[in-house]
């Protein structure tokens, strides 16, 4: 399809939009639920929908955006404060606390999933396209509706600024300081709940704990301040909607959530590896680095102590690189000797420059405390 | 009743009780701490030290008690208070600087929608300075150590300008060099009229750093001038059997059971 047909499509405006707005929240409220250490709370509150969804329909009779939003929003809550009794009530721990009301409503809301087919209702057609969500069939009034919870959610941001970031940080301190975190923390975690609304039409309610992690994960790795991230986290978000939006569009009949979920993982995946100062090979280059730099100095100081020992030891390939290259920087020499009859022995040696450099070396090794 | 004349305790604390799963923690506290003095408190493990603390500040529910700072409740005082929690309280590995976390001290004094500006930076880096971390303003707090991450931390509870200052255990896991730059911030704020009350585990500084001990094994064991408090009999019934006394002159003492 040429470029233009396709942003001219009605149903992919749509769709890129509506990526993009849930980019756009999931991403700055997913790093407040990475940094609390409550990343699969999203996951609960989203699989929570299904049963809220269910029940608006079977009220309301229809698919109406408005009722879902209210349904699943009703027991996504149910399910975090549900979670929240389990562990501060009994002896249940998170994430055990977690996966019983993650499954427990998941199954509640399957159950009524099938009830609803099992009627005939007409009306009824596409329900569980809320599982894996269904771009495609976004409308432009639930765009507004999404980008209104979008809005919201990101002006109540940025006013509390300050109370999320210290409760997020230190909770028990912002109590000392008279902040009521508990407040704070509930109205946190219905934002993550606002968020699993936007993306219930996108990615639905199964992957949707993907879109509150990842970007904030990713975001993690190449920022220094919260601000940085939550602004990180939000492109991450919206590069992943429209390139998993745009992907789907062009290949035709490949889910759209899934693969704005594949995208935001792969940009994870780059991320864990290559941030500078956080990511894995950066730190795989620094150890590397190190150890030259350390078998660089140790042979130094071997030829500048023992000036006449027959050197057995740079056998090994990394050994004899290091050689190679001071030999390359005029800090050695080789030498062949003949002395010793047939057998022909190669000799390293320092050079004056070389020596030079070796007494340095000496002279901090000597000089750390040992 | 309002006024506070000097002659207020700084903290006074009456009839506390604080459980966990039904097992007592702290019964039945009564304690009075006068202000301007340097106060330890210390006792076993599980004695109940940092839960003390806690439950004056409101940060784990209490089964009874009346807590007064300088003679009013402590939800009227908040503003007078400072508290320096455990380093191990928090993840570390937070995006953000240090200078940053000082600003956080203020937070409070700022009010609900007041933003921290150049006012609030010049006093952060101030108390950065008092610490001696002026130089680590812009690092990342997860790549302080654990002894510049405790002075971060002290530096947050001096912005607050408070009147008495909870430190937990604020000299646990750092190296020596912050053990005496904290005492030597401690020892001058008290000198300035302030009133420090700190969680201590080592008994072999007890003497040394403080002029004013609670002793503390659930129940209050022994309170008052360090010299009347810290005697052998005291600590015996604090410790029981996890302390070995080399003699009854108690020059020097070890903990069987050192928290480290």
């Amino acid at each position: 399809m040429p470029l233009f047909d396709l942003l001219s499509d009605y149903t992919f405006q749509n769709v890129v939009m509506g990526a993009s707005l849930l980019g756009l929240i999931s991403g700055p409220l997913g790093c407040f639920a990475v940094l609390r250490r409550q990343s699969l709370l999203g996951d609960a509150i989203s699989h929570a929908a299904l049963p809220g969804i269910c029940l608006s329909f079977i009220i309301t009779g229809s698919r109406d955006i408005g009722g879902i939003i209210v349904g699943s929003l009703a027991t996504g809550s149910l399910a975090a404060l549900t979670m929240l009794m389990l562990t501060r009530m009994s002896r249940l721990k998170t994430d055990a606390g977690l996966g019983i009301c993650l499954s427990i409503f998941f199954a509640v809301g399957i159950v009524l999933l099938t009830y609803i087919q099992n009627t005939h209702n007409a009306s009824q057609g596409g329900l569980e396209a809320f599982l894996f969500g269904q771009a495609a069939a976004t409308l432009r009034s639930d765009l507004w509706v999404m980008g209104g919870i979008t809005l919201i959610t990101l002006l109540l941001l940025a006013v509390f600024w300050k109370q999320a970031k210290l409760v997020t940080f230190d909770a028990e301190y912002a109590r000392t300081l008279g902040m009521p975190t508990t407040a704070i923390e509930a109205t946190l975690t219905t934002m993550v709940a606002l968020a699993v609304v936007v993306g219930l039409q996108m990615v639905g309610v199964i992957l949707m704990a993907a879109m509150i992690v990842a970007p904030a994960a990713a975001a993690r790795q190449w920022s220094r301040h919260l601000g940085g991230m939550l602004v990180i986290a939000a492109a991450i978000g919206i590069v992943s909607g429209v390139s998993g939006a745009t992907v789907s569009t062009l290949s035709r009949g490949l889910a759209t959530g899934p693969l704005i979920v594949l995208t935001a993982t792969t940009i994870v995946l780059i991320s864990l590896a290559l941030a500078p100062g956080r990511g894995l090979l950066w730190g795989l280059a620094q150890h590397y680095q190190r150890k030259r730099a350390l078998r660089r100095q140790q042979l130094l100081y071997a030829f500048y102590k023992h000036p006449s020992a027959t050197p057995r030891y740079y056998n090994t390939l990394g050994v004899r690189l290091i050689l190679y290259r001071l030999r390359r920087q005029g800090y050695l020499t080789q030498q062949s000797n003949h002395e010793t009859g047939s057998q022909r022995i190669t000799r390293w040696k320092l050079t004056a420059r070389g020596y030079e450099e070796a007494k340095k070396v000496v002279a901090t090794f000597e000089a750390t405390p040992s | 009743m309002a006024t506070l004349s000097n002659t207020d305790p700084a903290l006074s604390i009456r009839n506390l009780t604080v459980s966990y799963h039904s097992q007592p923690v702290l019964w039945d506290i009564d304690l009075d701490i006068p202000a301007g003095v340097m106060a330890g408190i210390v006792g076993p493990n599980g004695a109940g030290k940092s839960t003390l603390i806690k439950s004056l500040l409101g940060l784990v529910p209490s089964l009874s008690g009346d807590v007064m700072v300088h003679g009013r409740p402590y939800a009227a005082q908040r503003k007078r208070v400072g508290y320096v929690p455990q380093r191990s309280s928090v993840d570390w590995d937070f995006p953000t600087t240090a200078l940053d976390v000082v600003i956080m001290g203020l937070y409070g004094r700022l009010g609900w929608f007041r933003r921290p500006g150049r006012k609030e930076r010049h006093e952060a880096l101030e108390a950065l300075e008092m610490v001696g971390m002026q130089a680590f303003a812009d690092r990342q707090i997860s790549q302080l150590s654990g002894g510049q991450q405790q002075r971060v931390f002290l530096a947050r509870a001096l912005v607050q300008q408070a009147d008495v200052y909870f430190l937990d255990e604020p000299m646990a896991g750092v190296d020596a060099t912050t053990e005496r730059a904290i005492i030597d911030i401690l020892r001058r704020l008290r000198d300035a009229g302030k009133t420090l009350i700190v969680v201590h585990h080592d008994l072999q500084t007890v003497r040394h750093y403080f002029d004013w001990l609670l002793l503390l094994n659930v129940r209050v064991v022994a309170s008052g001038q360090a010299d009347d408090v810290f005697k052998v009999e005291h600590l015996r019934q604090a410790y029981g059997g996890q302390i070995a006394l080399l003699n009854d002159s108690d020059a020097l003492m070890f903990a069987a059971s050192k928290v480290t």
